[in-house]
């Protein structure tokens, strides 16, 4: 941002900034009439001090159950990242086609719980449902991914090729070259997101680490849960120092003989899920007529509110990820405090956004009851700390004058009017995977769409769901759509791929 | 010249940037009162050696930097009203962030007219041209209301014209004038004392009024 540029485009871009950023908070506020925020709980602070207690006393488990859940986590997330990679970089070739978006687009709509959810349908609670559910959506992330990165090289070398030259050969030759460096980085940092996946999808049977966390905590065994909590926290917060790239392959096979992916299937099972029991009630008797009166009432009853329920969580949970990312970035940033307040800085950005939004969600939960607020908080700290710990980051290349001022007048006047842009647009970018997550803090009981969804599967009600979980991924996409309209009109074009 | 204590004092000092010596064997006073100008090709240290003097009186000094460091998203009044935000409580700084003072606008406004950028107090700056950025810093550097000035280039920017009245601004409203020049006639018209640098060292002290435009040449490259 240098000021001496005077980009036409930019000219009233303050006011429109500041504009989004009221109306925005003008229509969180709109929905507090709407959010229950009430304590459910009887006494929140003792059960908080338990937690703590706890945390700060663990009680080591059987070396063996930890182990394999340990391992359990790794495997599931290096075959799902992956196989998803394989089938992303796929898709990302077809890239130019129309349809081929759009199915990119819609898979990685609909959360890798819920995937998980139809993929234990279709092959029980075992390896390959574990991995699909994983593989499935992050095939989606990284066709757009990839796709955008093969748009972005260098067209000259490629224009250089003598004609006649074949697709591929122009592809490995200049193409893939080019844009491997982010390939790789993109693929990598992905694999951090595949390990808290991973462990998510232990909430809802799979034997990794979040299995032995949902029970333990569940139970209030918090200092039998403690070791979990840490080896998830380690295993995330440490990835860049053991995941080097020629160790991957090892890891791969390792994780292959780990945990095969196989599984005896039931194909007349398989065959009834996809033909008959997800088939909207009404179509299976023979009834299409009253196809209309089914979706409707699903619409009033479930789709609606649930609909409604999302938005209100996420607009909020949007509000507080920004305070949080306000108040965080200046204790990462060189411009602020001194190298010891930076240190506890860092490890507490860290802790939370190594931790999945859903077990902050959960573990909140357990503190608070059922209501908006643990989901609330949960969102707004991780995504808040992601969004601190980018803008921090940035603000280190910021130089500024020798008499600048100090303190408070330094973050108002020098460094958050300068950082104001890349803010809004971490904070937009991490809106859309708030939205994702909002639907998916519905399994844990706060009613958004995830909660609609989670109990038609256990009422085995499989085409209320399938319904659900297509409005879900509408929702997505053109939450998805409507973020990148408003980051065009503001110009902010940051780009940001982060989970 | 002058018998009372110099107010900044460089004493066989050595100056570096970034752990490369920039200037050595620098002896140097400065008097209050006085109106310097430094001169020298660019790379021959000259920001490197105001600095180092702002740091000697940090609080009495007015500090204009070559890079105008304005805060592109902030109106032409943020930008001003910065100069003294040492002066206020941290919230009455925050409140003129929001919503500016009645008096503090007035006060502002008065230094823009002065300054050519009058009809401009709410623009943002990055809607500015280079000459009105430029002016903006210079106008910050004024508006701290100090005793000393040390302006590294501060009219570079506009028109020579414009440039002589702004001169004459600075050394109307400064005890002290410090001023990094590469125009010789204003160095000559406006300062007492010119000092030339070149190679890391001082080649050339004197009074303006025993130079003429041509002992100054040697100060830069013979090829041009």
């Amino acid at each position: 941002m240098n000021p001496s540029r005077t980009n036409p485009a930019q000219t009233n871009s303050a006011r429109a900034m500041v504009r989004t950023s009221g109306l925005l908070l003008v229509l969180a506020l709109l929905c507090l009439p709407w959010a229950d925020f009430s304590v459910q709980t009887q006494s929140p602070g003792r059960e908080l001090t338990k937690l703590m207690q706890g945390l700060f006393m663990p009680v080591w488990p059987e070396t063996g159950t930890l182990l394999s859940a340990l391992l359990n986590t790794l495997a599931f997330a290096f075959e799902g990242v992956a196989l998803g990679a394989i089938w992303g970089f796929v898709l990302a070739l077809l890239y130019r086609w129309q349809a081929v978006r759009l199915f990119a687009a819609s898979i990685r709509a609909v959360h890798e719980l819920f995937w998980a959810l139809i993929f234990i349908q279709l092959f029980g609670l075992s390896t390959p449902a574990g991995v699909l559910a994983i593989a499935v959506p992050y095939a989606g992330i990284f066709a757009k991914v990839y796709g955008e990165l093969f748009e972005e090289v260098d067209p000259a070398p490629g224009q250089a090729l003598p004609a006649g030259t074949s697709r591929l050969s122009a592809l490995l030759f200049t193409t893939l070259p080019q844009a491997w460096p982010h390939l790789a980085a993109y693929t990598r940092y992905r694999l951090e997101c595949g390990l808290r996946s991973s462990a998510v999808l232990g909430f809802i049977g799979l034997p990794t680490l979040g299995y032995h966390l949902e029970s333990l905590l569940r139970q209030g065994f918090y200092a039998e849960g403690a070791v979990y909590f840490y080896a998830l926290l380690v295993l995330i917060a440490t990835l860049p120092w053991w995941c080097h790239r020629r160790a991957l392959p090892v890891f791969l096979i390792g994780s292959v003989l780990w945990l095969p992916p196989l599984t005896s299937l039931n194909p007349a099972l398989m065959a009834r899920f996809l033909t008959h029991d997800i088939v909207p009630a009404p179509l299976r008797a023979g009834d299409p007529s009253s196809l209309l009166p089914w979706l409707s009432q699903l619409w009033f009853d479930q789709i609606a509110p649930g609909l409604g329920n999302t938005l209100v969580l996420a607009m909020l949970a949007l509000v507080v990820m920004a305070l949080i990312g306000l108040l965080s970035f200046p204790m990462v940033s060189r411009l602020f405090g001194h190298r010891a307040s930076r240190g506890a800085g860092h490890l507490l950005l860290v802790v939370l956004r190594s931790l999945p939004e859903y077990l902050l969600a959960f573990m909140a939960l357990i503190l608070l009851g059922p209501s908006m607020l643990p989901a609330v908080l949960a969102l707004g700290l991780h995504n808040g700390a992601i969004v601190g710990h980018l803008v921090g980051q940035y603000s280190n290349a910021l130089q500024l004058r020798d008499d600048a001022s100090r303190g408070l007048n330094r973050y108002f006047f020098e460094v958050l009017p300068r950082q104001y842009r890349l803010f809004l647009a971490f904070t937009l970018y991490r809106f859309e995977t708030v939205i994702r997550e909002t639907a998916i803090l519905g399994m844990l009981g706060i009613p958004t769409l995830g909660f609609f969804i989670d109990s038609a599967f256990s009422e085995f009600r499989f085409d209320r769901a399938l319904v659900l979980l297509i409005a879900t991924a509408l929702l997505n996409i053109a939450v998805d759509a409507a973020a990148r309209r408003l980051r065009q009109r503001l110009h902010l074009n940051q780009p940001l791929h982060y989970c | 010249m002058n018998s009372t204590a110099p107010l900044f004092n460089v004493n066989q000092a050595e100056l570096s940037l970034g752990g490369r010596v920039i200037l050595r064997d620098l002896n140097l006073q400065i008097h209050s009162g006085e109106r310097v100008a430094l001169l020298g090709e660019s790379g021959s240290g000259k920001t490197t050696l105001l600095r180092s003097l702002r740091q000697q009186h940090p609080a009495e000094v007015a500090w204009c930097p070559q890079q105008a460091s304005l805060v592109p998203l902030l109106s032409v009044f943020h930008n001003l009203y910065m100069g003294r935000l040492d002066q206020y409580h941290t919230l009455y700084n925050l409140r003129n962030l929001v919503w500016p003072a009645a008096e503090r606008r007035r006060e502002v406004s008065a230094w823009a007219e002065r300054l050519g950028l009058e009809g401009r107090l709410n623009y943002s700056v990055d809607r500015l041209s280079g000459g009105q950025q430029s002016r903006v810093n210079l106008g910050r550097a004024l508006y701290q209301q100090r005793p000393v000035f040390i302006g590294d280039e501060p009219v570079s920017a506009v028109d020579e014209h414009q440039a002589d009245d702004l001169l004459r601004l600075i050394i109307e409203r400064h005890t002290t004038v410090i001023l990094a020049l590469h125009n010789i006639e204003q160095a000559l018209t406006h300062c007492q004392r010119i000092i030339g640098l070149k190679d890391g060292r001082v080649i050339l002290d004197a009074p303006s009024r025993e130079l003429k435009a041509a002992d100054l040449a040697a100060l830069y490259p013979a090829a041009v």
